[in-house]
């Protein structure tokens, strides 16, 4: 054993650690777009958790003495038709679509990753039948299958998420059982079989890190997908009501009357709209980068 | 000089006693993978007969050789002794007990007892998780150790065993090199104690001054701990030095089993002979002059076998009567046992 000693030896020599500091170094310098990315996300949650601090006025209260008015150093981004201040509207906003965004993505990309893999690691009778109860899911367009649960479920920001969310599932599902099909067939899940574990463990301790790559990608479109079904619903009158402030309703009112004389009342929560998305989506791709193991030395 | 031969000389039987009860026994195991075809209405076309009657046994402490072309069925074998897959028909018993009639609990007891070390280091373990974690879970789930530290220290023991700093428990697979990985597989492995393990192709995926070092430990754990290996791989020096017995495969069939020097010095099958005069000789005058016995063909499919013996196509020896019969494995001489009418002149 005196030759493995030696070998051990050797070893201690590459086994430097690494500290946080330098991974963070690291992403910066690495993926520049994925942290302007990560700095609209944290802008967009920081403006829902402190809205009630950041505000200038109550977003719900009419002013008709400033109905309207252009962006000016009383309101930032103007006015509306009531006069309300649409700076304040689009912060509290902002906590409307995180809620109904965060909890729609991360619900419909998880149950969608638990019966893709399950479909796949299984096979046979259990796949067939998933499968064909996903391509019916998939065959309605999503805003009219949310449609459908909201007029079932009624108005308000519950049936909005199940109804933003049950869409979201399928698409995942469909995504996450190609993926898990090939990770299935990998050594490492024949040796855990052979280790005698369960199919839950392997399920979900071999299988399902796996695919972090597709889920975590499906999950950072869905933040968008889900933020722009919000606003599709308001936007249609089957979201979220007034006064409550939300982007696709004022997006809704601004637009319809107001995009020539007044195109603040637009362009600002339009603007919201696409930069969540945006960021969410480059935040996404930096995040699946970094959270796989094999690219984070490269 | 071959890899296997400049490494020490280890082909005596040490440890096993060819009389004892053996740990594995094996008896006419069949695998059969059903061809589908359709969309809607799936109907069976045909089958793979990826194994066809395989039966041999393995004792405690000894190296059974598996060799044969790619795609005779050598890992197949494997794969239903660790149960990965069900076989068609035949069985499969370990320490005199049947494995397919097991309840969970004794399958569980079972999945202790044999192990398995894969060909490929860089896919047989999860990227996603430790190496502290890749070999403590077993420990854990199994119930082996409970107590967390305890588990660690265990697992920085079996890492040094296998050659590798123990500080490598807090780093992820990617990070080692594949004969590290390799060790790795091994660790794992070990971990559950285990009384036999399949090693399938586990060195084939090594360079060749990598495979030399993992043969040697896994001589040396096989010195050390006393467990049966069954040795699946295709490269013969290494068989040679590593093995007790060596079988020979073809088409899903054995066709000849014997000890390691005796197969390798008078083999008898036209396959197993054809076979070894494909190894190259290291030496360039030799190799010259030396008789080569090439085949002509190609292996047949599985999913549609020759008639009598599956070799008769490409025998230099065949008769009419290969054609029909199909041969069984028979005594040629004590320890000896091969599937040829011929030879045996029968």
């Amino acid at each position: 054993m005196a030759v493995n000693e030696t070998y051990i030896e050797i070893q201690d020599e590459v086994l430097a650690e690494r500290t946080w500091g330098s991974v963070a170094k690291d992403l910066i310098r690495r993926q520049p777009l994925g942290a302007a990315g990560g700095l609209v996300v944290i802008l967009m949650i920081s403006a829902a958790v402190f809205s009630n601090q950041i505000d200038m006025y109550d977003p719900e209260v009419n002013d008709f003495g400033a109905m309207l008015q252009a962006p000016s150093w009383d309101h930032l981004f103007g006015t509306d038709e009531f006069g309300r201040d649409i700076y304040s509207r689009i912060v509290h906003g902002a906590r409307t679509a995180m809620l109904v965004g965060f909890t729609a993505a991360i619900l419909g990309s998880t149950i969608g990753l638990l019966i893709g893999v399950t479909s796949a690691y299984f096979g046979g009778w259990v796949d067939i039948i998933i499968q064909r109860v996903v391509d019916i899911l998939i065959a309605f367009p999503s805003i009219i299958l949310a449609l459908a649960i909201v007029i079932i479920l009624g108005r308000g920001v519950g049936p909005v998420i199940v109804a933003i969310t049950i869409p979201l599932i399928p698409n995942c599902a469909r995504v996450v059982r190609s993926s898990a099909l090939a990770v299935r067939e990998i050594p490492y899940v024949d040796a855990a079989r052979a280790m005698g574990y369960g199919h839950v463990r392997i399920v979900l301790r071999y299988i399902s890190p796996n695919i972090m790559a597709p889920y975590l990608i499906m999950l950072t479109t869905f933040l968008g997908q889900a933020i722009l079904a919000e606003a599709s619903l308001s936007y249609l009158g089957l979201g979220v009501q007034e006064p409550t402030p939300a982007w696709g309703l004022m997006l809704k009112s601004g637009a319809e009357e107001y995009a020539e004389s007044a195109p603040w009342a637009v362009i600002f929560p339009g603007v919201a709209i696409s930069l969540a998305v945006f960021g969410f989506n480059l935040f996404g791709d930096a995040l699946r980068d970094v959270l796989d193991p094999k690219l984070r030395d490269r | 000089m071959s890899v296997a031969e400049t490494m020490r000389d280890g082909n005596s039987l040490a440890n096993a006693d060819a009389n004892a009860e053996p740990l594995l026994r094996v008896e006419g195991l069949k695998m059969h993978f059903p061809v589908t075809e359709g969309l809607f209405m799936r109907r069976t076309v045909g089958h793979v007969k990826a194994v066809d009657g395989v039966s041999f046994s393995v004792a405690p402490g000894e190296t059974l050789g598996l060799v044969g072309e790619s795609g005779c069925g050598k890992t197949t074998v494997g794969r239903c002794i660790l149960r990965l897959e069900n076989p068609t028909a035949g069985k499969v018993s370990f320490a005199g007990r049947d494995v397919a009639g097991m309840t969970m609990g004794e399958m569980t007891e079972l999945r202790q007892d044999v192990q398995v070390i894969f060909q490929d280091p860089f896919s047989s373990l999860n990227p996603r998780m430790k190496i502290g974690t890749i070999i403590g879970e077993p420990l854990r789930v199994h119930g082996i150790i409970k107590d967390a530290t305890e588990r660690r220290e265990r697992v920085a023991e079996l890492l040094r065993l296998c050659g590798l700093n123990p500080r490598f428990a807090d780093r992820y697979p990617h990070e080692m090199s594949g004969g590290q990985r390799q060790r790795v597989g091994i660790a794992r492995a070990l971990s559950v104690n285990p009384k036999f393990i399949v090693c399938d192709e586990a060195v084939s995926a090594l360079d060749v001054s990598i495979q030399a070092q993992i043969i040697n430990l896994l001589e040396d754990l096989q010195e050390q701990f006393n467990f049966s290996y069954l040795f699946i791989a295709h490269d013969l020096s290494v068989v040679r030095h590593l093995c007790h017995r060596v079988a020979v495969m073809y088409l899903g069939k054995i066709v000849e089993l014997a000890d390691c020097d005796e197969l390798f010095d008078n083999p008898q099958h036209p396959y197993t002979q054809a076979l070894l005069s494909a190894v190259p000789v290291p030496d360039p005058t030799t190799e010259e002059t030396r008789s080569h016995q090439i085949l002509e063909g190609e292996v047949p499919s599985p999913m549609a076998p020759p008639p009598g013996c599956v070799f008769h196509p490409r025998c230099t020896r065949a008769t009419e009567a290969c054609t029909r019969d199909i041969p069984e494995l028979q005594e040629f001489t004590p320890g000896h046992t091969l599937a040829c009418p011929i030879v045996l002149g029968k």
